[in-house]
């Protein structure tokens, strides 16, 4: 953490990166420290308030963007992957990042995650996953176990074998798979920096804890483990890792070289040009 | 008032339930037949898909541009996806055409089947020509009904000594020839076409057009075109691509893209052409992704735009609510077809009108537009992402398939000064309010980049700050802020076209608008004064400029292409109409000919 605690001091501090507007989460929550985390990776990025956007969708993580002081957009529910590519199409200038939770990300915007994956649009998509829907006061989500009965609408779980995050995001081409855990902030951080860093689209679920509506997850501090292994880029053994996983290993999976999305264009025509073909 | 309505409701239905035109009764025919004022002639080739009546007509088209003449072309299918059922309906003139004329004067079919398909599309007369292969068998009721003049059109015969012989291009030499165009326009418009496909295939082409032109010889002449001089700069243009155009000179630089039908052409022309101008078109996962992709992009400062119909719209709807909460500009242009549902994805309706005005949930003023000709979808394309970027709105801008596939030799349409100028926060941003509460209700928008003016777009209520707020002030003073940027706007002259004047006025709007045209200038002609009111600006309702454009006005007959008469309670919900109202609605894919509407028009007089 040395070196990226020098590099906080080059420019503008994490706190420069949050705004005075108070979270509306619950005390515990694990986003607050996913916040922190990306404060600190913009900072360490040294990138310009007005230079970043925060993209969101709908849920408890996705009021991120408000609790920054940055350029962003807290949109409908689970289009954040969709509204964040056109923003990066349209201005690749801007560093764009991504928030939401399980609900929103894997459930309603599930088909957006697969494209954004195989677009390989050069975003950093941040999921914060508490396996529960919190805005609406506790539902099962696609992350949630089978086996839950904590919700009054699956009174007798799910019955659904829970969505797997990192091994759809590697299926589905993503060139960055990473997970942290929100009690390890420089960690998370740490993994920003890299996401953010690396070209095409950078995917990183952190495991973010619901002390309200899953307060067992108290418990992932004590289950979460950092990786032993140093970070792939072969597709078959990064897949092997993740599939083998209990879910708690944390760190860089897979690292990806595809090239990242890049839109043709050119300025060599001029309208007038294009409008002659329909001259007679 | 309301008996009137529903009366006319009633006759209005009627109508639309009718089987099909052939057995409409002849009176209507023949009233339309005897006023004609423009010497057109209407030609349908009716096939299988696959047997080139699509490449003939467009040839034809062509052929009779370069000839001295203006016309269009619109295109039926069936549903197939090859093959199937397609008919290209031409109407060619020395003089303007607006619409689809109202019968079919010469068809020639090339299987019967196929025909058979589009009788509720095609109205024969006794005048008409009929050309098809003795081979096909028995012609159909619909041919034989007709009372039609029927040539043989014996295709091995005329195709003898020809190796790789058409029989669409002999189709098109025997069109071309009974309407008296010179073949060397058709035979400049094939070597064009064909130059890229060896001699082998121009040498069987251009036998082809002769034979025809050969046959043509000892036909009727009663359908010859004289050519006029015609404006010094014209076009071929489909209405999709002129939304592209009018797109391209609004300022439009960024598009997301799903393919539907029939709006696909749209996105397939902008995408080499935003290319070769330093756009960008991403093509979408769906129509959720492709409205929030544009939604992202204009929020990244770039003039935006998505095509689709109906389905899609449907789909776009929560995220159109983003845009007018937001106050991000996007302009979403829906080519309607035949709904609800998956509907006639090829055929023409205009029954998107109500989704298009009130189809967002939540209290959320928006810009609606339509087109009403292939022209002015160049023209309405372009005001509309004018208005979109002016009032940081949302425009959904409503053509239908039947301008939108229908190619149209058009003047050259001037370049309108309307250009996308968004109201951008520069400078000194310190307390920087995107929301500001402005007099205008609209508030300048700090784009990416700018330093301070950092701010967080919100689909949630929102504070002038852009914090989200459950309180009934915010929520009170930003609908009131909304509505007013909408209110205020000067839209000018342009909210609707009006011509002529009369106490009668034709009330309409989108495709309908080119047989309205017609229909008032036959009646002019028959001496019936009629003023014709097209709507070009559907929302926010311009409720004074209506009414001054009816003063005087003790008539309305209001003409629409939906079953439920969507404009008519349009019309009846926001402006005060005079107490005789006539509808005249039919749903698509049934045609709403320039006759149907001037039969209205005479039984009132």
């Amino acid at each position: 953490m040395t070196a990226m605690e020098q590099a906080v001091g080059a420019g503008l501090q994490p706190k420069d990166y949050k705004s005075d507007y108070k979270p509306i989460w619950c005390p515990g929550c694990g986003d607050y420290s996913v916040l922190t985390s990306i404060t600190k990776a913009l900072s360490v990025l040294g990138v310009a308030r007005e230079n970043a956007a925060v993209v969101s969708g709908i849920g408890c993580s996705s009021r991120i963007p408000a609790y920054t002081s940055l350029y962003g957009f807290h949109g409908v529910h689970g289009r954040a992957l969709a509204l964040a590519t056109g923003l990066k199409i349209a201005r690749p200038d801007l560093t764009v990042l991504v928030t939401g939770g399980d609900g929103d990300g894997f459930s309603i915007g599930g088909n957006h995650f697969l494209h954004a994956c195989r677009r390989n649009v050069d975003l950093t998509y941040i999921v914060m996953d508490n396996q529960v829907y919190g805005m609406t006061k506790g539902q099962a989500s696609p992350t949630t176990a089978s086996e839950w009965e904590g919700s009054k609408l699956t009174p007798h779980g799910t019955g659904v074998s829970p969505f797997q995050p990192l091994a759809v995001a590697l299926a589905a081409g993503a060139n960055f798979i990473a997970r942290g855990y929100a009690g390890d902030p420089n960690g998370v951080a740490r993994l920003i920096v890299e996401g953010v860093q690396h070209p095409g689209f950078s995917f990183i679920q952190v495991l973010s804890q619901c002390v309200t509506y899953r307060a067992e997850q108290r418990e992932w501090r004590s289950r979460v483990r950092p990786s032993a292994k140093e970070p792939t880029a072969n597709a078959a053994r990064a897949s092997r890792r993740i599939l083998d996983d209990d879910g708690f290993t944390t760190g860089i999976f897979y690292l990806g070289s595809r090239p990242p999305y890049q839109p043709v264009t050119a300025t060599d025509r001029t309208l007038a040009d294009i409008e002659q073909r329909f001259v007679i | 008032m309301l008996s009137t309505a529903e009366s006319t409701r009633a006759s209005g239905s009627s109508e639309a339930n009718e089987p099909s035109e052939p057995s409409r009764p002849s009176r209507a025919r023949k009233s339309a037949q005897d006023t004609r004022v423009a010497s057109s002639v209407s030609i349908a080739l009716t096939g299988s898909g696959g047997s080139g009546v699509m490449t003939a007509g467009q040839m034809l088209l062509d052929a009779a541009a370069r000839g001295g003449f203006q016309g269009m072309m619109t295109r039926s299918l069936g549903p197939q996806i090859r093959g199937g059922e397609a008919e290209a309906f031409l109407r060619l003139s020395a003089s303007e055409v607006t619409c689809p004329g109202d019968g079919v004067d010469i068809l020639i079919a090339f299987d019967w089947t196929s025909t058979e398909r589009f009788a509720g599309e095609i109205s024969l007369k006794p005048s008409s020509l009929v050309l098809a292969d003795p081979e096909l068998g028995p012609a159909p009721a619909m041919i034989t009904g007709s009372g039609a003049r029927r040539i043989d059109l014996p295709l091995k015969a005329l195709l003898a000594g020809i190796p790789d012989g058409r029989p669409n291009m002999v189709g098109l030499g025997i069109l071309a020839g009974l309407i008296g165009l010179p073949e060397d326009s058709v035979l400049a418009v094939l070597n064009r076409m064909l130059k890229r496909k060896g001699a082998e295939a121009l040498a069987a082409s251009t036998a082809g057009i002769q034979a025809g032109y050969a046959a043509a010889a000892d036909m009727p002449a009663d359908f010859r075109l004289t050519a006029a001089k015609q404006a010094a700069s014209r076009w071929n243009i489909s209405g999709n691509e002129a939304i592209g155009v009018g797109a391209l000179r609004g300022g439009v630089r960024f598009v997301a893209a799903y393919p539907i039908t029939p709006a696909t052409e749209i996105l397939e022309w902008l995408a080499p052409n935003l290319e070769h101008l330093g756009g960008e078109l991403v093509q979408a996962e769906d129509e959720l992704a492709s409205i929030n992709m544009a939604v992202g992009g204009s929020f990244g400062g770039l003039a935006t735009l998505t095509a689709t119909s109906g389905p899609g719209l449907a789909l776009m709807i929560e995220t159109l609510g983003l845009s007018v909460a937001s106050e991000t500009p996007l302009v979403v242009v829906n080519v309607q077809r035949g709904g609800p549902s998956t509907g006639i994805p090829t055929k023409s309706e205009q029954s998107d009108l109500n989704i298009a005005v009130y189809g967002l949930h939540g209290d959320a003023p928006h810009i609606v537009t339509a087109t009403n000709s292939v022209a002015d979808c160049v023209f309405t394309a372009q005001w509309s992402v004018y208005l979109a970027e002016a009032l940081q709105s949302p425009a959904i801008v409503l053509t239908d398939q039947l301008l939108g596939q229908t190619r149209a030799i058009i003047e050259a349409p001037e370049g309108a000064s309307f250009v996308a100028r968004r109201e951008v926060a520069e400078g000194d941003l310190e307390n920087y309010l995107r929301y500001a509460v402005t007099e205008s209700g609209v508030s300048p928008m700090a784009i990416p980049g700018t330093p301070g003016g950092e701010y967080v777009a919100d689909g949630l209520e929102h504070t002038p700050r852009g914090r989200p707020s459950s309180q009934a002030e915010d929520h009170l003073t930003q609908l009131d802020k909304r509505n007013r940027k909408l209110e205020l706007f000067d839209y000018g002259k342009h909210w609707a076209d009006i011509e002529g004047d009369g106490e009668i006025a034709v009330v309409t709007w989108g495709s309908c608008t080119g047989p309205a045209r017609e229909a008032r200038v036959r009646a002019e002609a028959a001496g019936l004064k009629v003023k014709l009111i097209s709507l070009r600006l559907l929302a926010p309702m311009q409720t004074a400029r209506f009414e001054k454009a009816l003063k005087g006005v003790k008539k309305v007959l209001v003409v629409e292409q939906s079953h439920s008469q969507q404009f008519y309670h349009y019309l009846r919900a926001h402006y005060d109409l005079p107490k005789d109202v006539k509808v005249l609605s039919r749903p698509g894919p049934l045609p709403i000919r320039p006759a149907h509407i001037y039969e209205r028009l005479a039984d009132w007089s």
